[in-house]
């Protein structure tokens, strides 16, 4: 975990001191809305439909027990006693008021956290693989460099006002549990013989336009990582379009451009600015990685959990479930979901923090992590210590064995709180799970990823769910239209769309039907929906969507 | 002829606290069935005015349709539904004191 220094908690006051003089001046009049927006997005305040909403930045999704205590304290004292953690691993109060937001911010800073740059035409909250250091077939650890990225592009003087906000991710697995290739830019750590170096992937993104990344270098050395980097978003803010909001992102500048063009003057601006970058920013990640050394893994008796998972079914089902191995095989990773069936997905209450917090510090190292599938993560747990783990988690409705199945869904907040969305998501999540917790097939249908957003801009990734649902605004009336194949993964590829949208009362049964259809053409039960989907294409899956047409055309060949 | 004007109600945000609020003919109300029903256009347009410059109080003026259920006004879109009793996942909002 990277430790404050002197200048970071400085550096934290100083702004925190700033907005709240901010805030005072919009309240007593002398700032006008117009002025005083750009000002509190910087600090991540939103205007939504019913509220305020503040949004803090979990860097690189990572936490220890004190500050999940103290995001319960902030939900409790406040908001309504609960938050809402997103797919760019920040969580969200959804309720404060503005008066309150200056005293929730120094109550974050606290503990090291902020809400800078979580919205606005910055670079945002850098994301990594949720399993960091854990995992076991993991290259390295991508949290120091993603820290090193945080502090290079916190306030940085010339990307304060990009074209279009402008997200970063890393993985250091050859599995992609981060997205990177839907990221403006991605990066991921790789060897070249012993030497570690990055792949940097450009120009992915989601939203109304969605593109996979494309490869800009296989390998850049680490010394070069921040210079190149520099280079990429500051050939961005000069070429990007400003003149419409749709085509701003950089995804576009590479779509337009092309990535030859974009190397090529990502090379020429390398070249210019190398000089500046004379070694002090690799002292900076020698400390900075000092700070993320593994936790000192004890070696104990597993027969506790040997002795559940022999005797409890629902233990065991949990296991098999919710629990990735661990790169120490005495050691599990723990995903506890927050998609408990029919609750809101991504939601916690303040209790429930706590207890994560509580078990994190008891028996994982005093680790936390926030997945951007909106679950929490215990990332090293003694296998001894999982039945423990496991009765507390499901003493506080945090025991749901769902991870990577059918009701472990992403939904955005959508219309319930967001001011840009077209439709409700979180209805739409929760009936979902409702239903095939109902039918008690989940487990049966094996790994599905089922990706709601309430809008076009896509924050609930629904372009890269094996199923994908878009609320929509038709004629006044929500509407929702599925895509099939999207995937996130290393693999990565944007879903098909599979015809024409379903009212909020046909969405659920349509599911259904496309779910049941899987289950009749997969070749065996180890092949999964997805899989399915890639053998047989659009066409199987379509005509279970549209049992009519897909009648009238047999009637109409027939004929 | 021309298109005859949907009755409207002016809305927005409260400063301090988000609240979604609407212009009655004495102020401000965080129900709509207080709000003032605006009928003509030209008068609508001047309520909408007089909202905006009451920069500290509201954020985010705007005229929303309404339509009449006898003097009582219902929103005509769900978005507007939604603003005006709170989110669908939890009883907060506005919902949590009626």
């Amino acid at each position: 975990m990277y430790s404050y220094t002197e200048f970071d908690h400085a550096f934290l006051a100083e702004r925190n001191a700033q907005f709240r003089g901010q805030v005072e001046r919009r309240i007593d009049g002398s700032l006008t809305e117009d002025e005083f927006k750009p000002l509190r997005l910087m600090n991540g305040l939103y205007l939504q439909l019913h509220a305020y909403m503040l949004r803090v930045a979990i860097p690189y999704g990572t936490l220890n027990s004190r500050q999940m205590e103290k995001l319960a304290e902030i939900s409790e004292r406040w908001d309504k006693g609960y938050g809402h953690f997103t797919t760019r691993q920040n969580i969200q109060y959804n309720w404060p008021q503005l008066r309150d937001v200056p005293d929730m911010l120094d109550a974050l800073a606290e503990v090291n956290l902020h809400a800078i740059q979580t919205s606005g035409n910055t670079i945002r909250n850098v994301t990594a693989d949720h399993f960091a250091g854990a995992a076991a077939d993991e290259v390295a650890d991508p949290r120091p460099v993603a820290e090193l990225i945080r502090q290079w592009s916190t306030d940085h003087p010339e990307f304060q006002f990009l074209p279009r906000k402008f997200k970063v991710a890393v993985t250091g697995d050859t599995a992609d549990r981060a997205v990177i290739k839907a990221h403006d830019i991605g990066l991921r750590i790789v060897k070249r013989g012993e030497e570690i170096g990055y792949e940097v992937i450009v120009g992915g993104g989601l939203g109304r336009t969605p593109m996979i990344g494309k490869v800009l270098y296989e390998f850049v050395s680490q010394e070069d990582l921040l210079p190149t980097l520099e280079a990429i978003v500051s050939v961005y803010n000069l070429l990007g379009r400003r003149d419409n909001k749709y085509k701003a992102r950089i995804k576009i500048t590479v779509h337009e451009n092309g990535i030859e063009d974009i190397r090529q003057r990502v090379n020429e601006r390398y070249a210019l600015i190398r000089p500046q970058f004379t070694g002090v920013d690799q002292q900076m990640l020698a400390r900075i990685e000092a700070d993320f050394a593994a936790p000192e893994f004890k070696s104990a008796d597993q027969t506790p959990y040997l002795n559940a998972y022999d005797q409890d079914p629902l233990f065991r089902s949990w296991a098999d479930t919710n629990l990735t191995a661990h790169r120490n095989p005495e050691y599990a990773i723990v995903s506890i979901s927050l998609k408990a069936h029919g609750k809101t997905p991504g939601d916690a209450t303040g209790r429930q923090m706590r207890l994560m917090a509580a078990l994190a510090k008891r028996y994982g190292h005093d680790e936390l992590r926030i997945s951007h599938e909106q679950n929490v993560i215990l990332p090293h747990v003694h296998r001894g210590d999982l039945p423990s783990v496991y009765y507390a988690l499901k003493a506080e409705g945090l025991g749901t064995a769902n991870i990577g199945l059918i009701s472990d869904i992403i939904a955005c907040p959508g219309m319930d709180y967001c001011a840009l969305a077209t439709a409700r998501s979180i209805p739409i999540a929760q009936e979902i799970a409702t239903r095939f917790d109902e039918l008690k097939l989940e487990h049966d249908v094996g790994p599905l990823k089922i990706k709601i957003s309430g809008c076009i801009n896509a924050c609930g990734h629904h372009h890269v769910g094996h199923i994908g649902i878009l609320g929509l605004d038709r004629a006044g009336v929500e509407n929702y239209q599925i895509t099939l194949g999207g995937d996130g993964t290393e693999d990565a590829t944007i879903g098909e769309r599979a015809g024409p949208g379903f009212s909020a009362d046909e969405i659920i049964p349509a599911v259904e039907r496309l779910v049941l259809a899987y289950l009749d053409l997969r070749n065996d039960p180890a092949e999964t929906f997805l899989q399915t989907y890639r053998r047989l294409g659009l066409a199987p899956f379509k005509a279970a969507l549209y049992p009519q047409v897909a009648g009238k055309e047999s009637r109409a060949n027939a004929a | 002829m021309p298109k005859p004007f949907t009755p409207k109600v002016v809305t927005a945000n409260a400063l301090l606290e988000g609240d979604v609020i609407y212009q009655t003919t004495a102020g401000w109300s965080r129900d709509l069935k207080d709000a003032e029903i605006l009928t003509d256009e030209a008068h609508a347009d001047l309520r909408m005015i007089e909202a905006s410059a009451q920069v500290d109080l509201v954020v985010g003026v705007y005229l929303a349709d309404v339509s009449l259920d006898g003097d009582t006004p219902r929103p005509t879109h769900f978005r507007e539904d939604f603003r005006a009793t709170g989110p669908s996942n939890y009883a907060h909002g506005k919902q949590e004191h009626i």
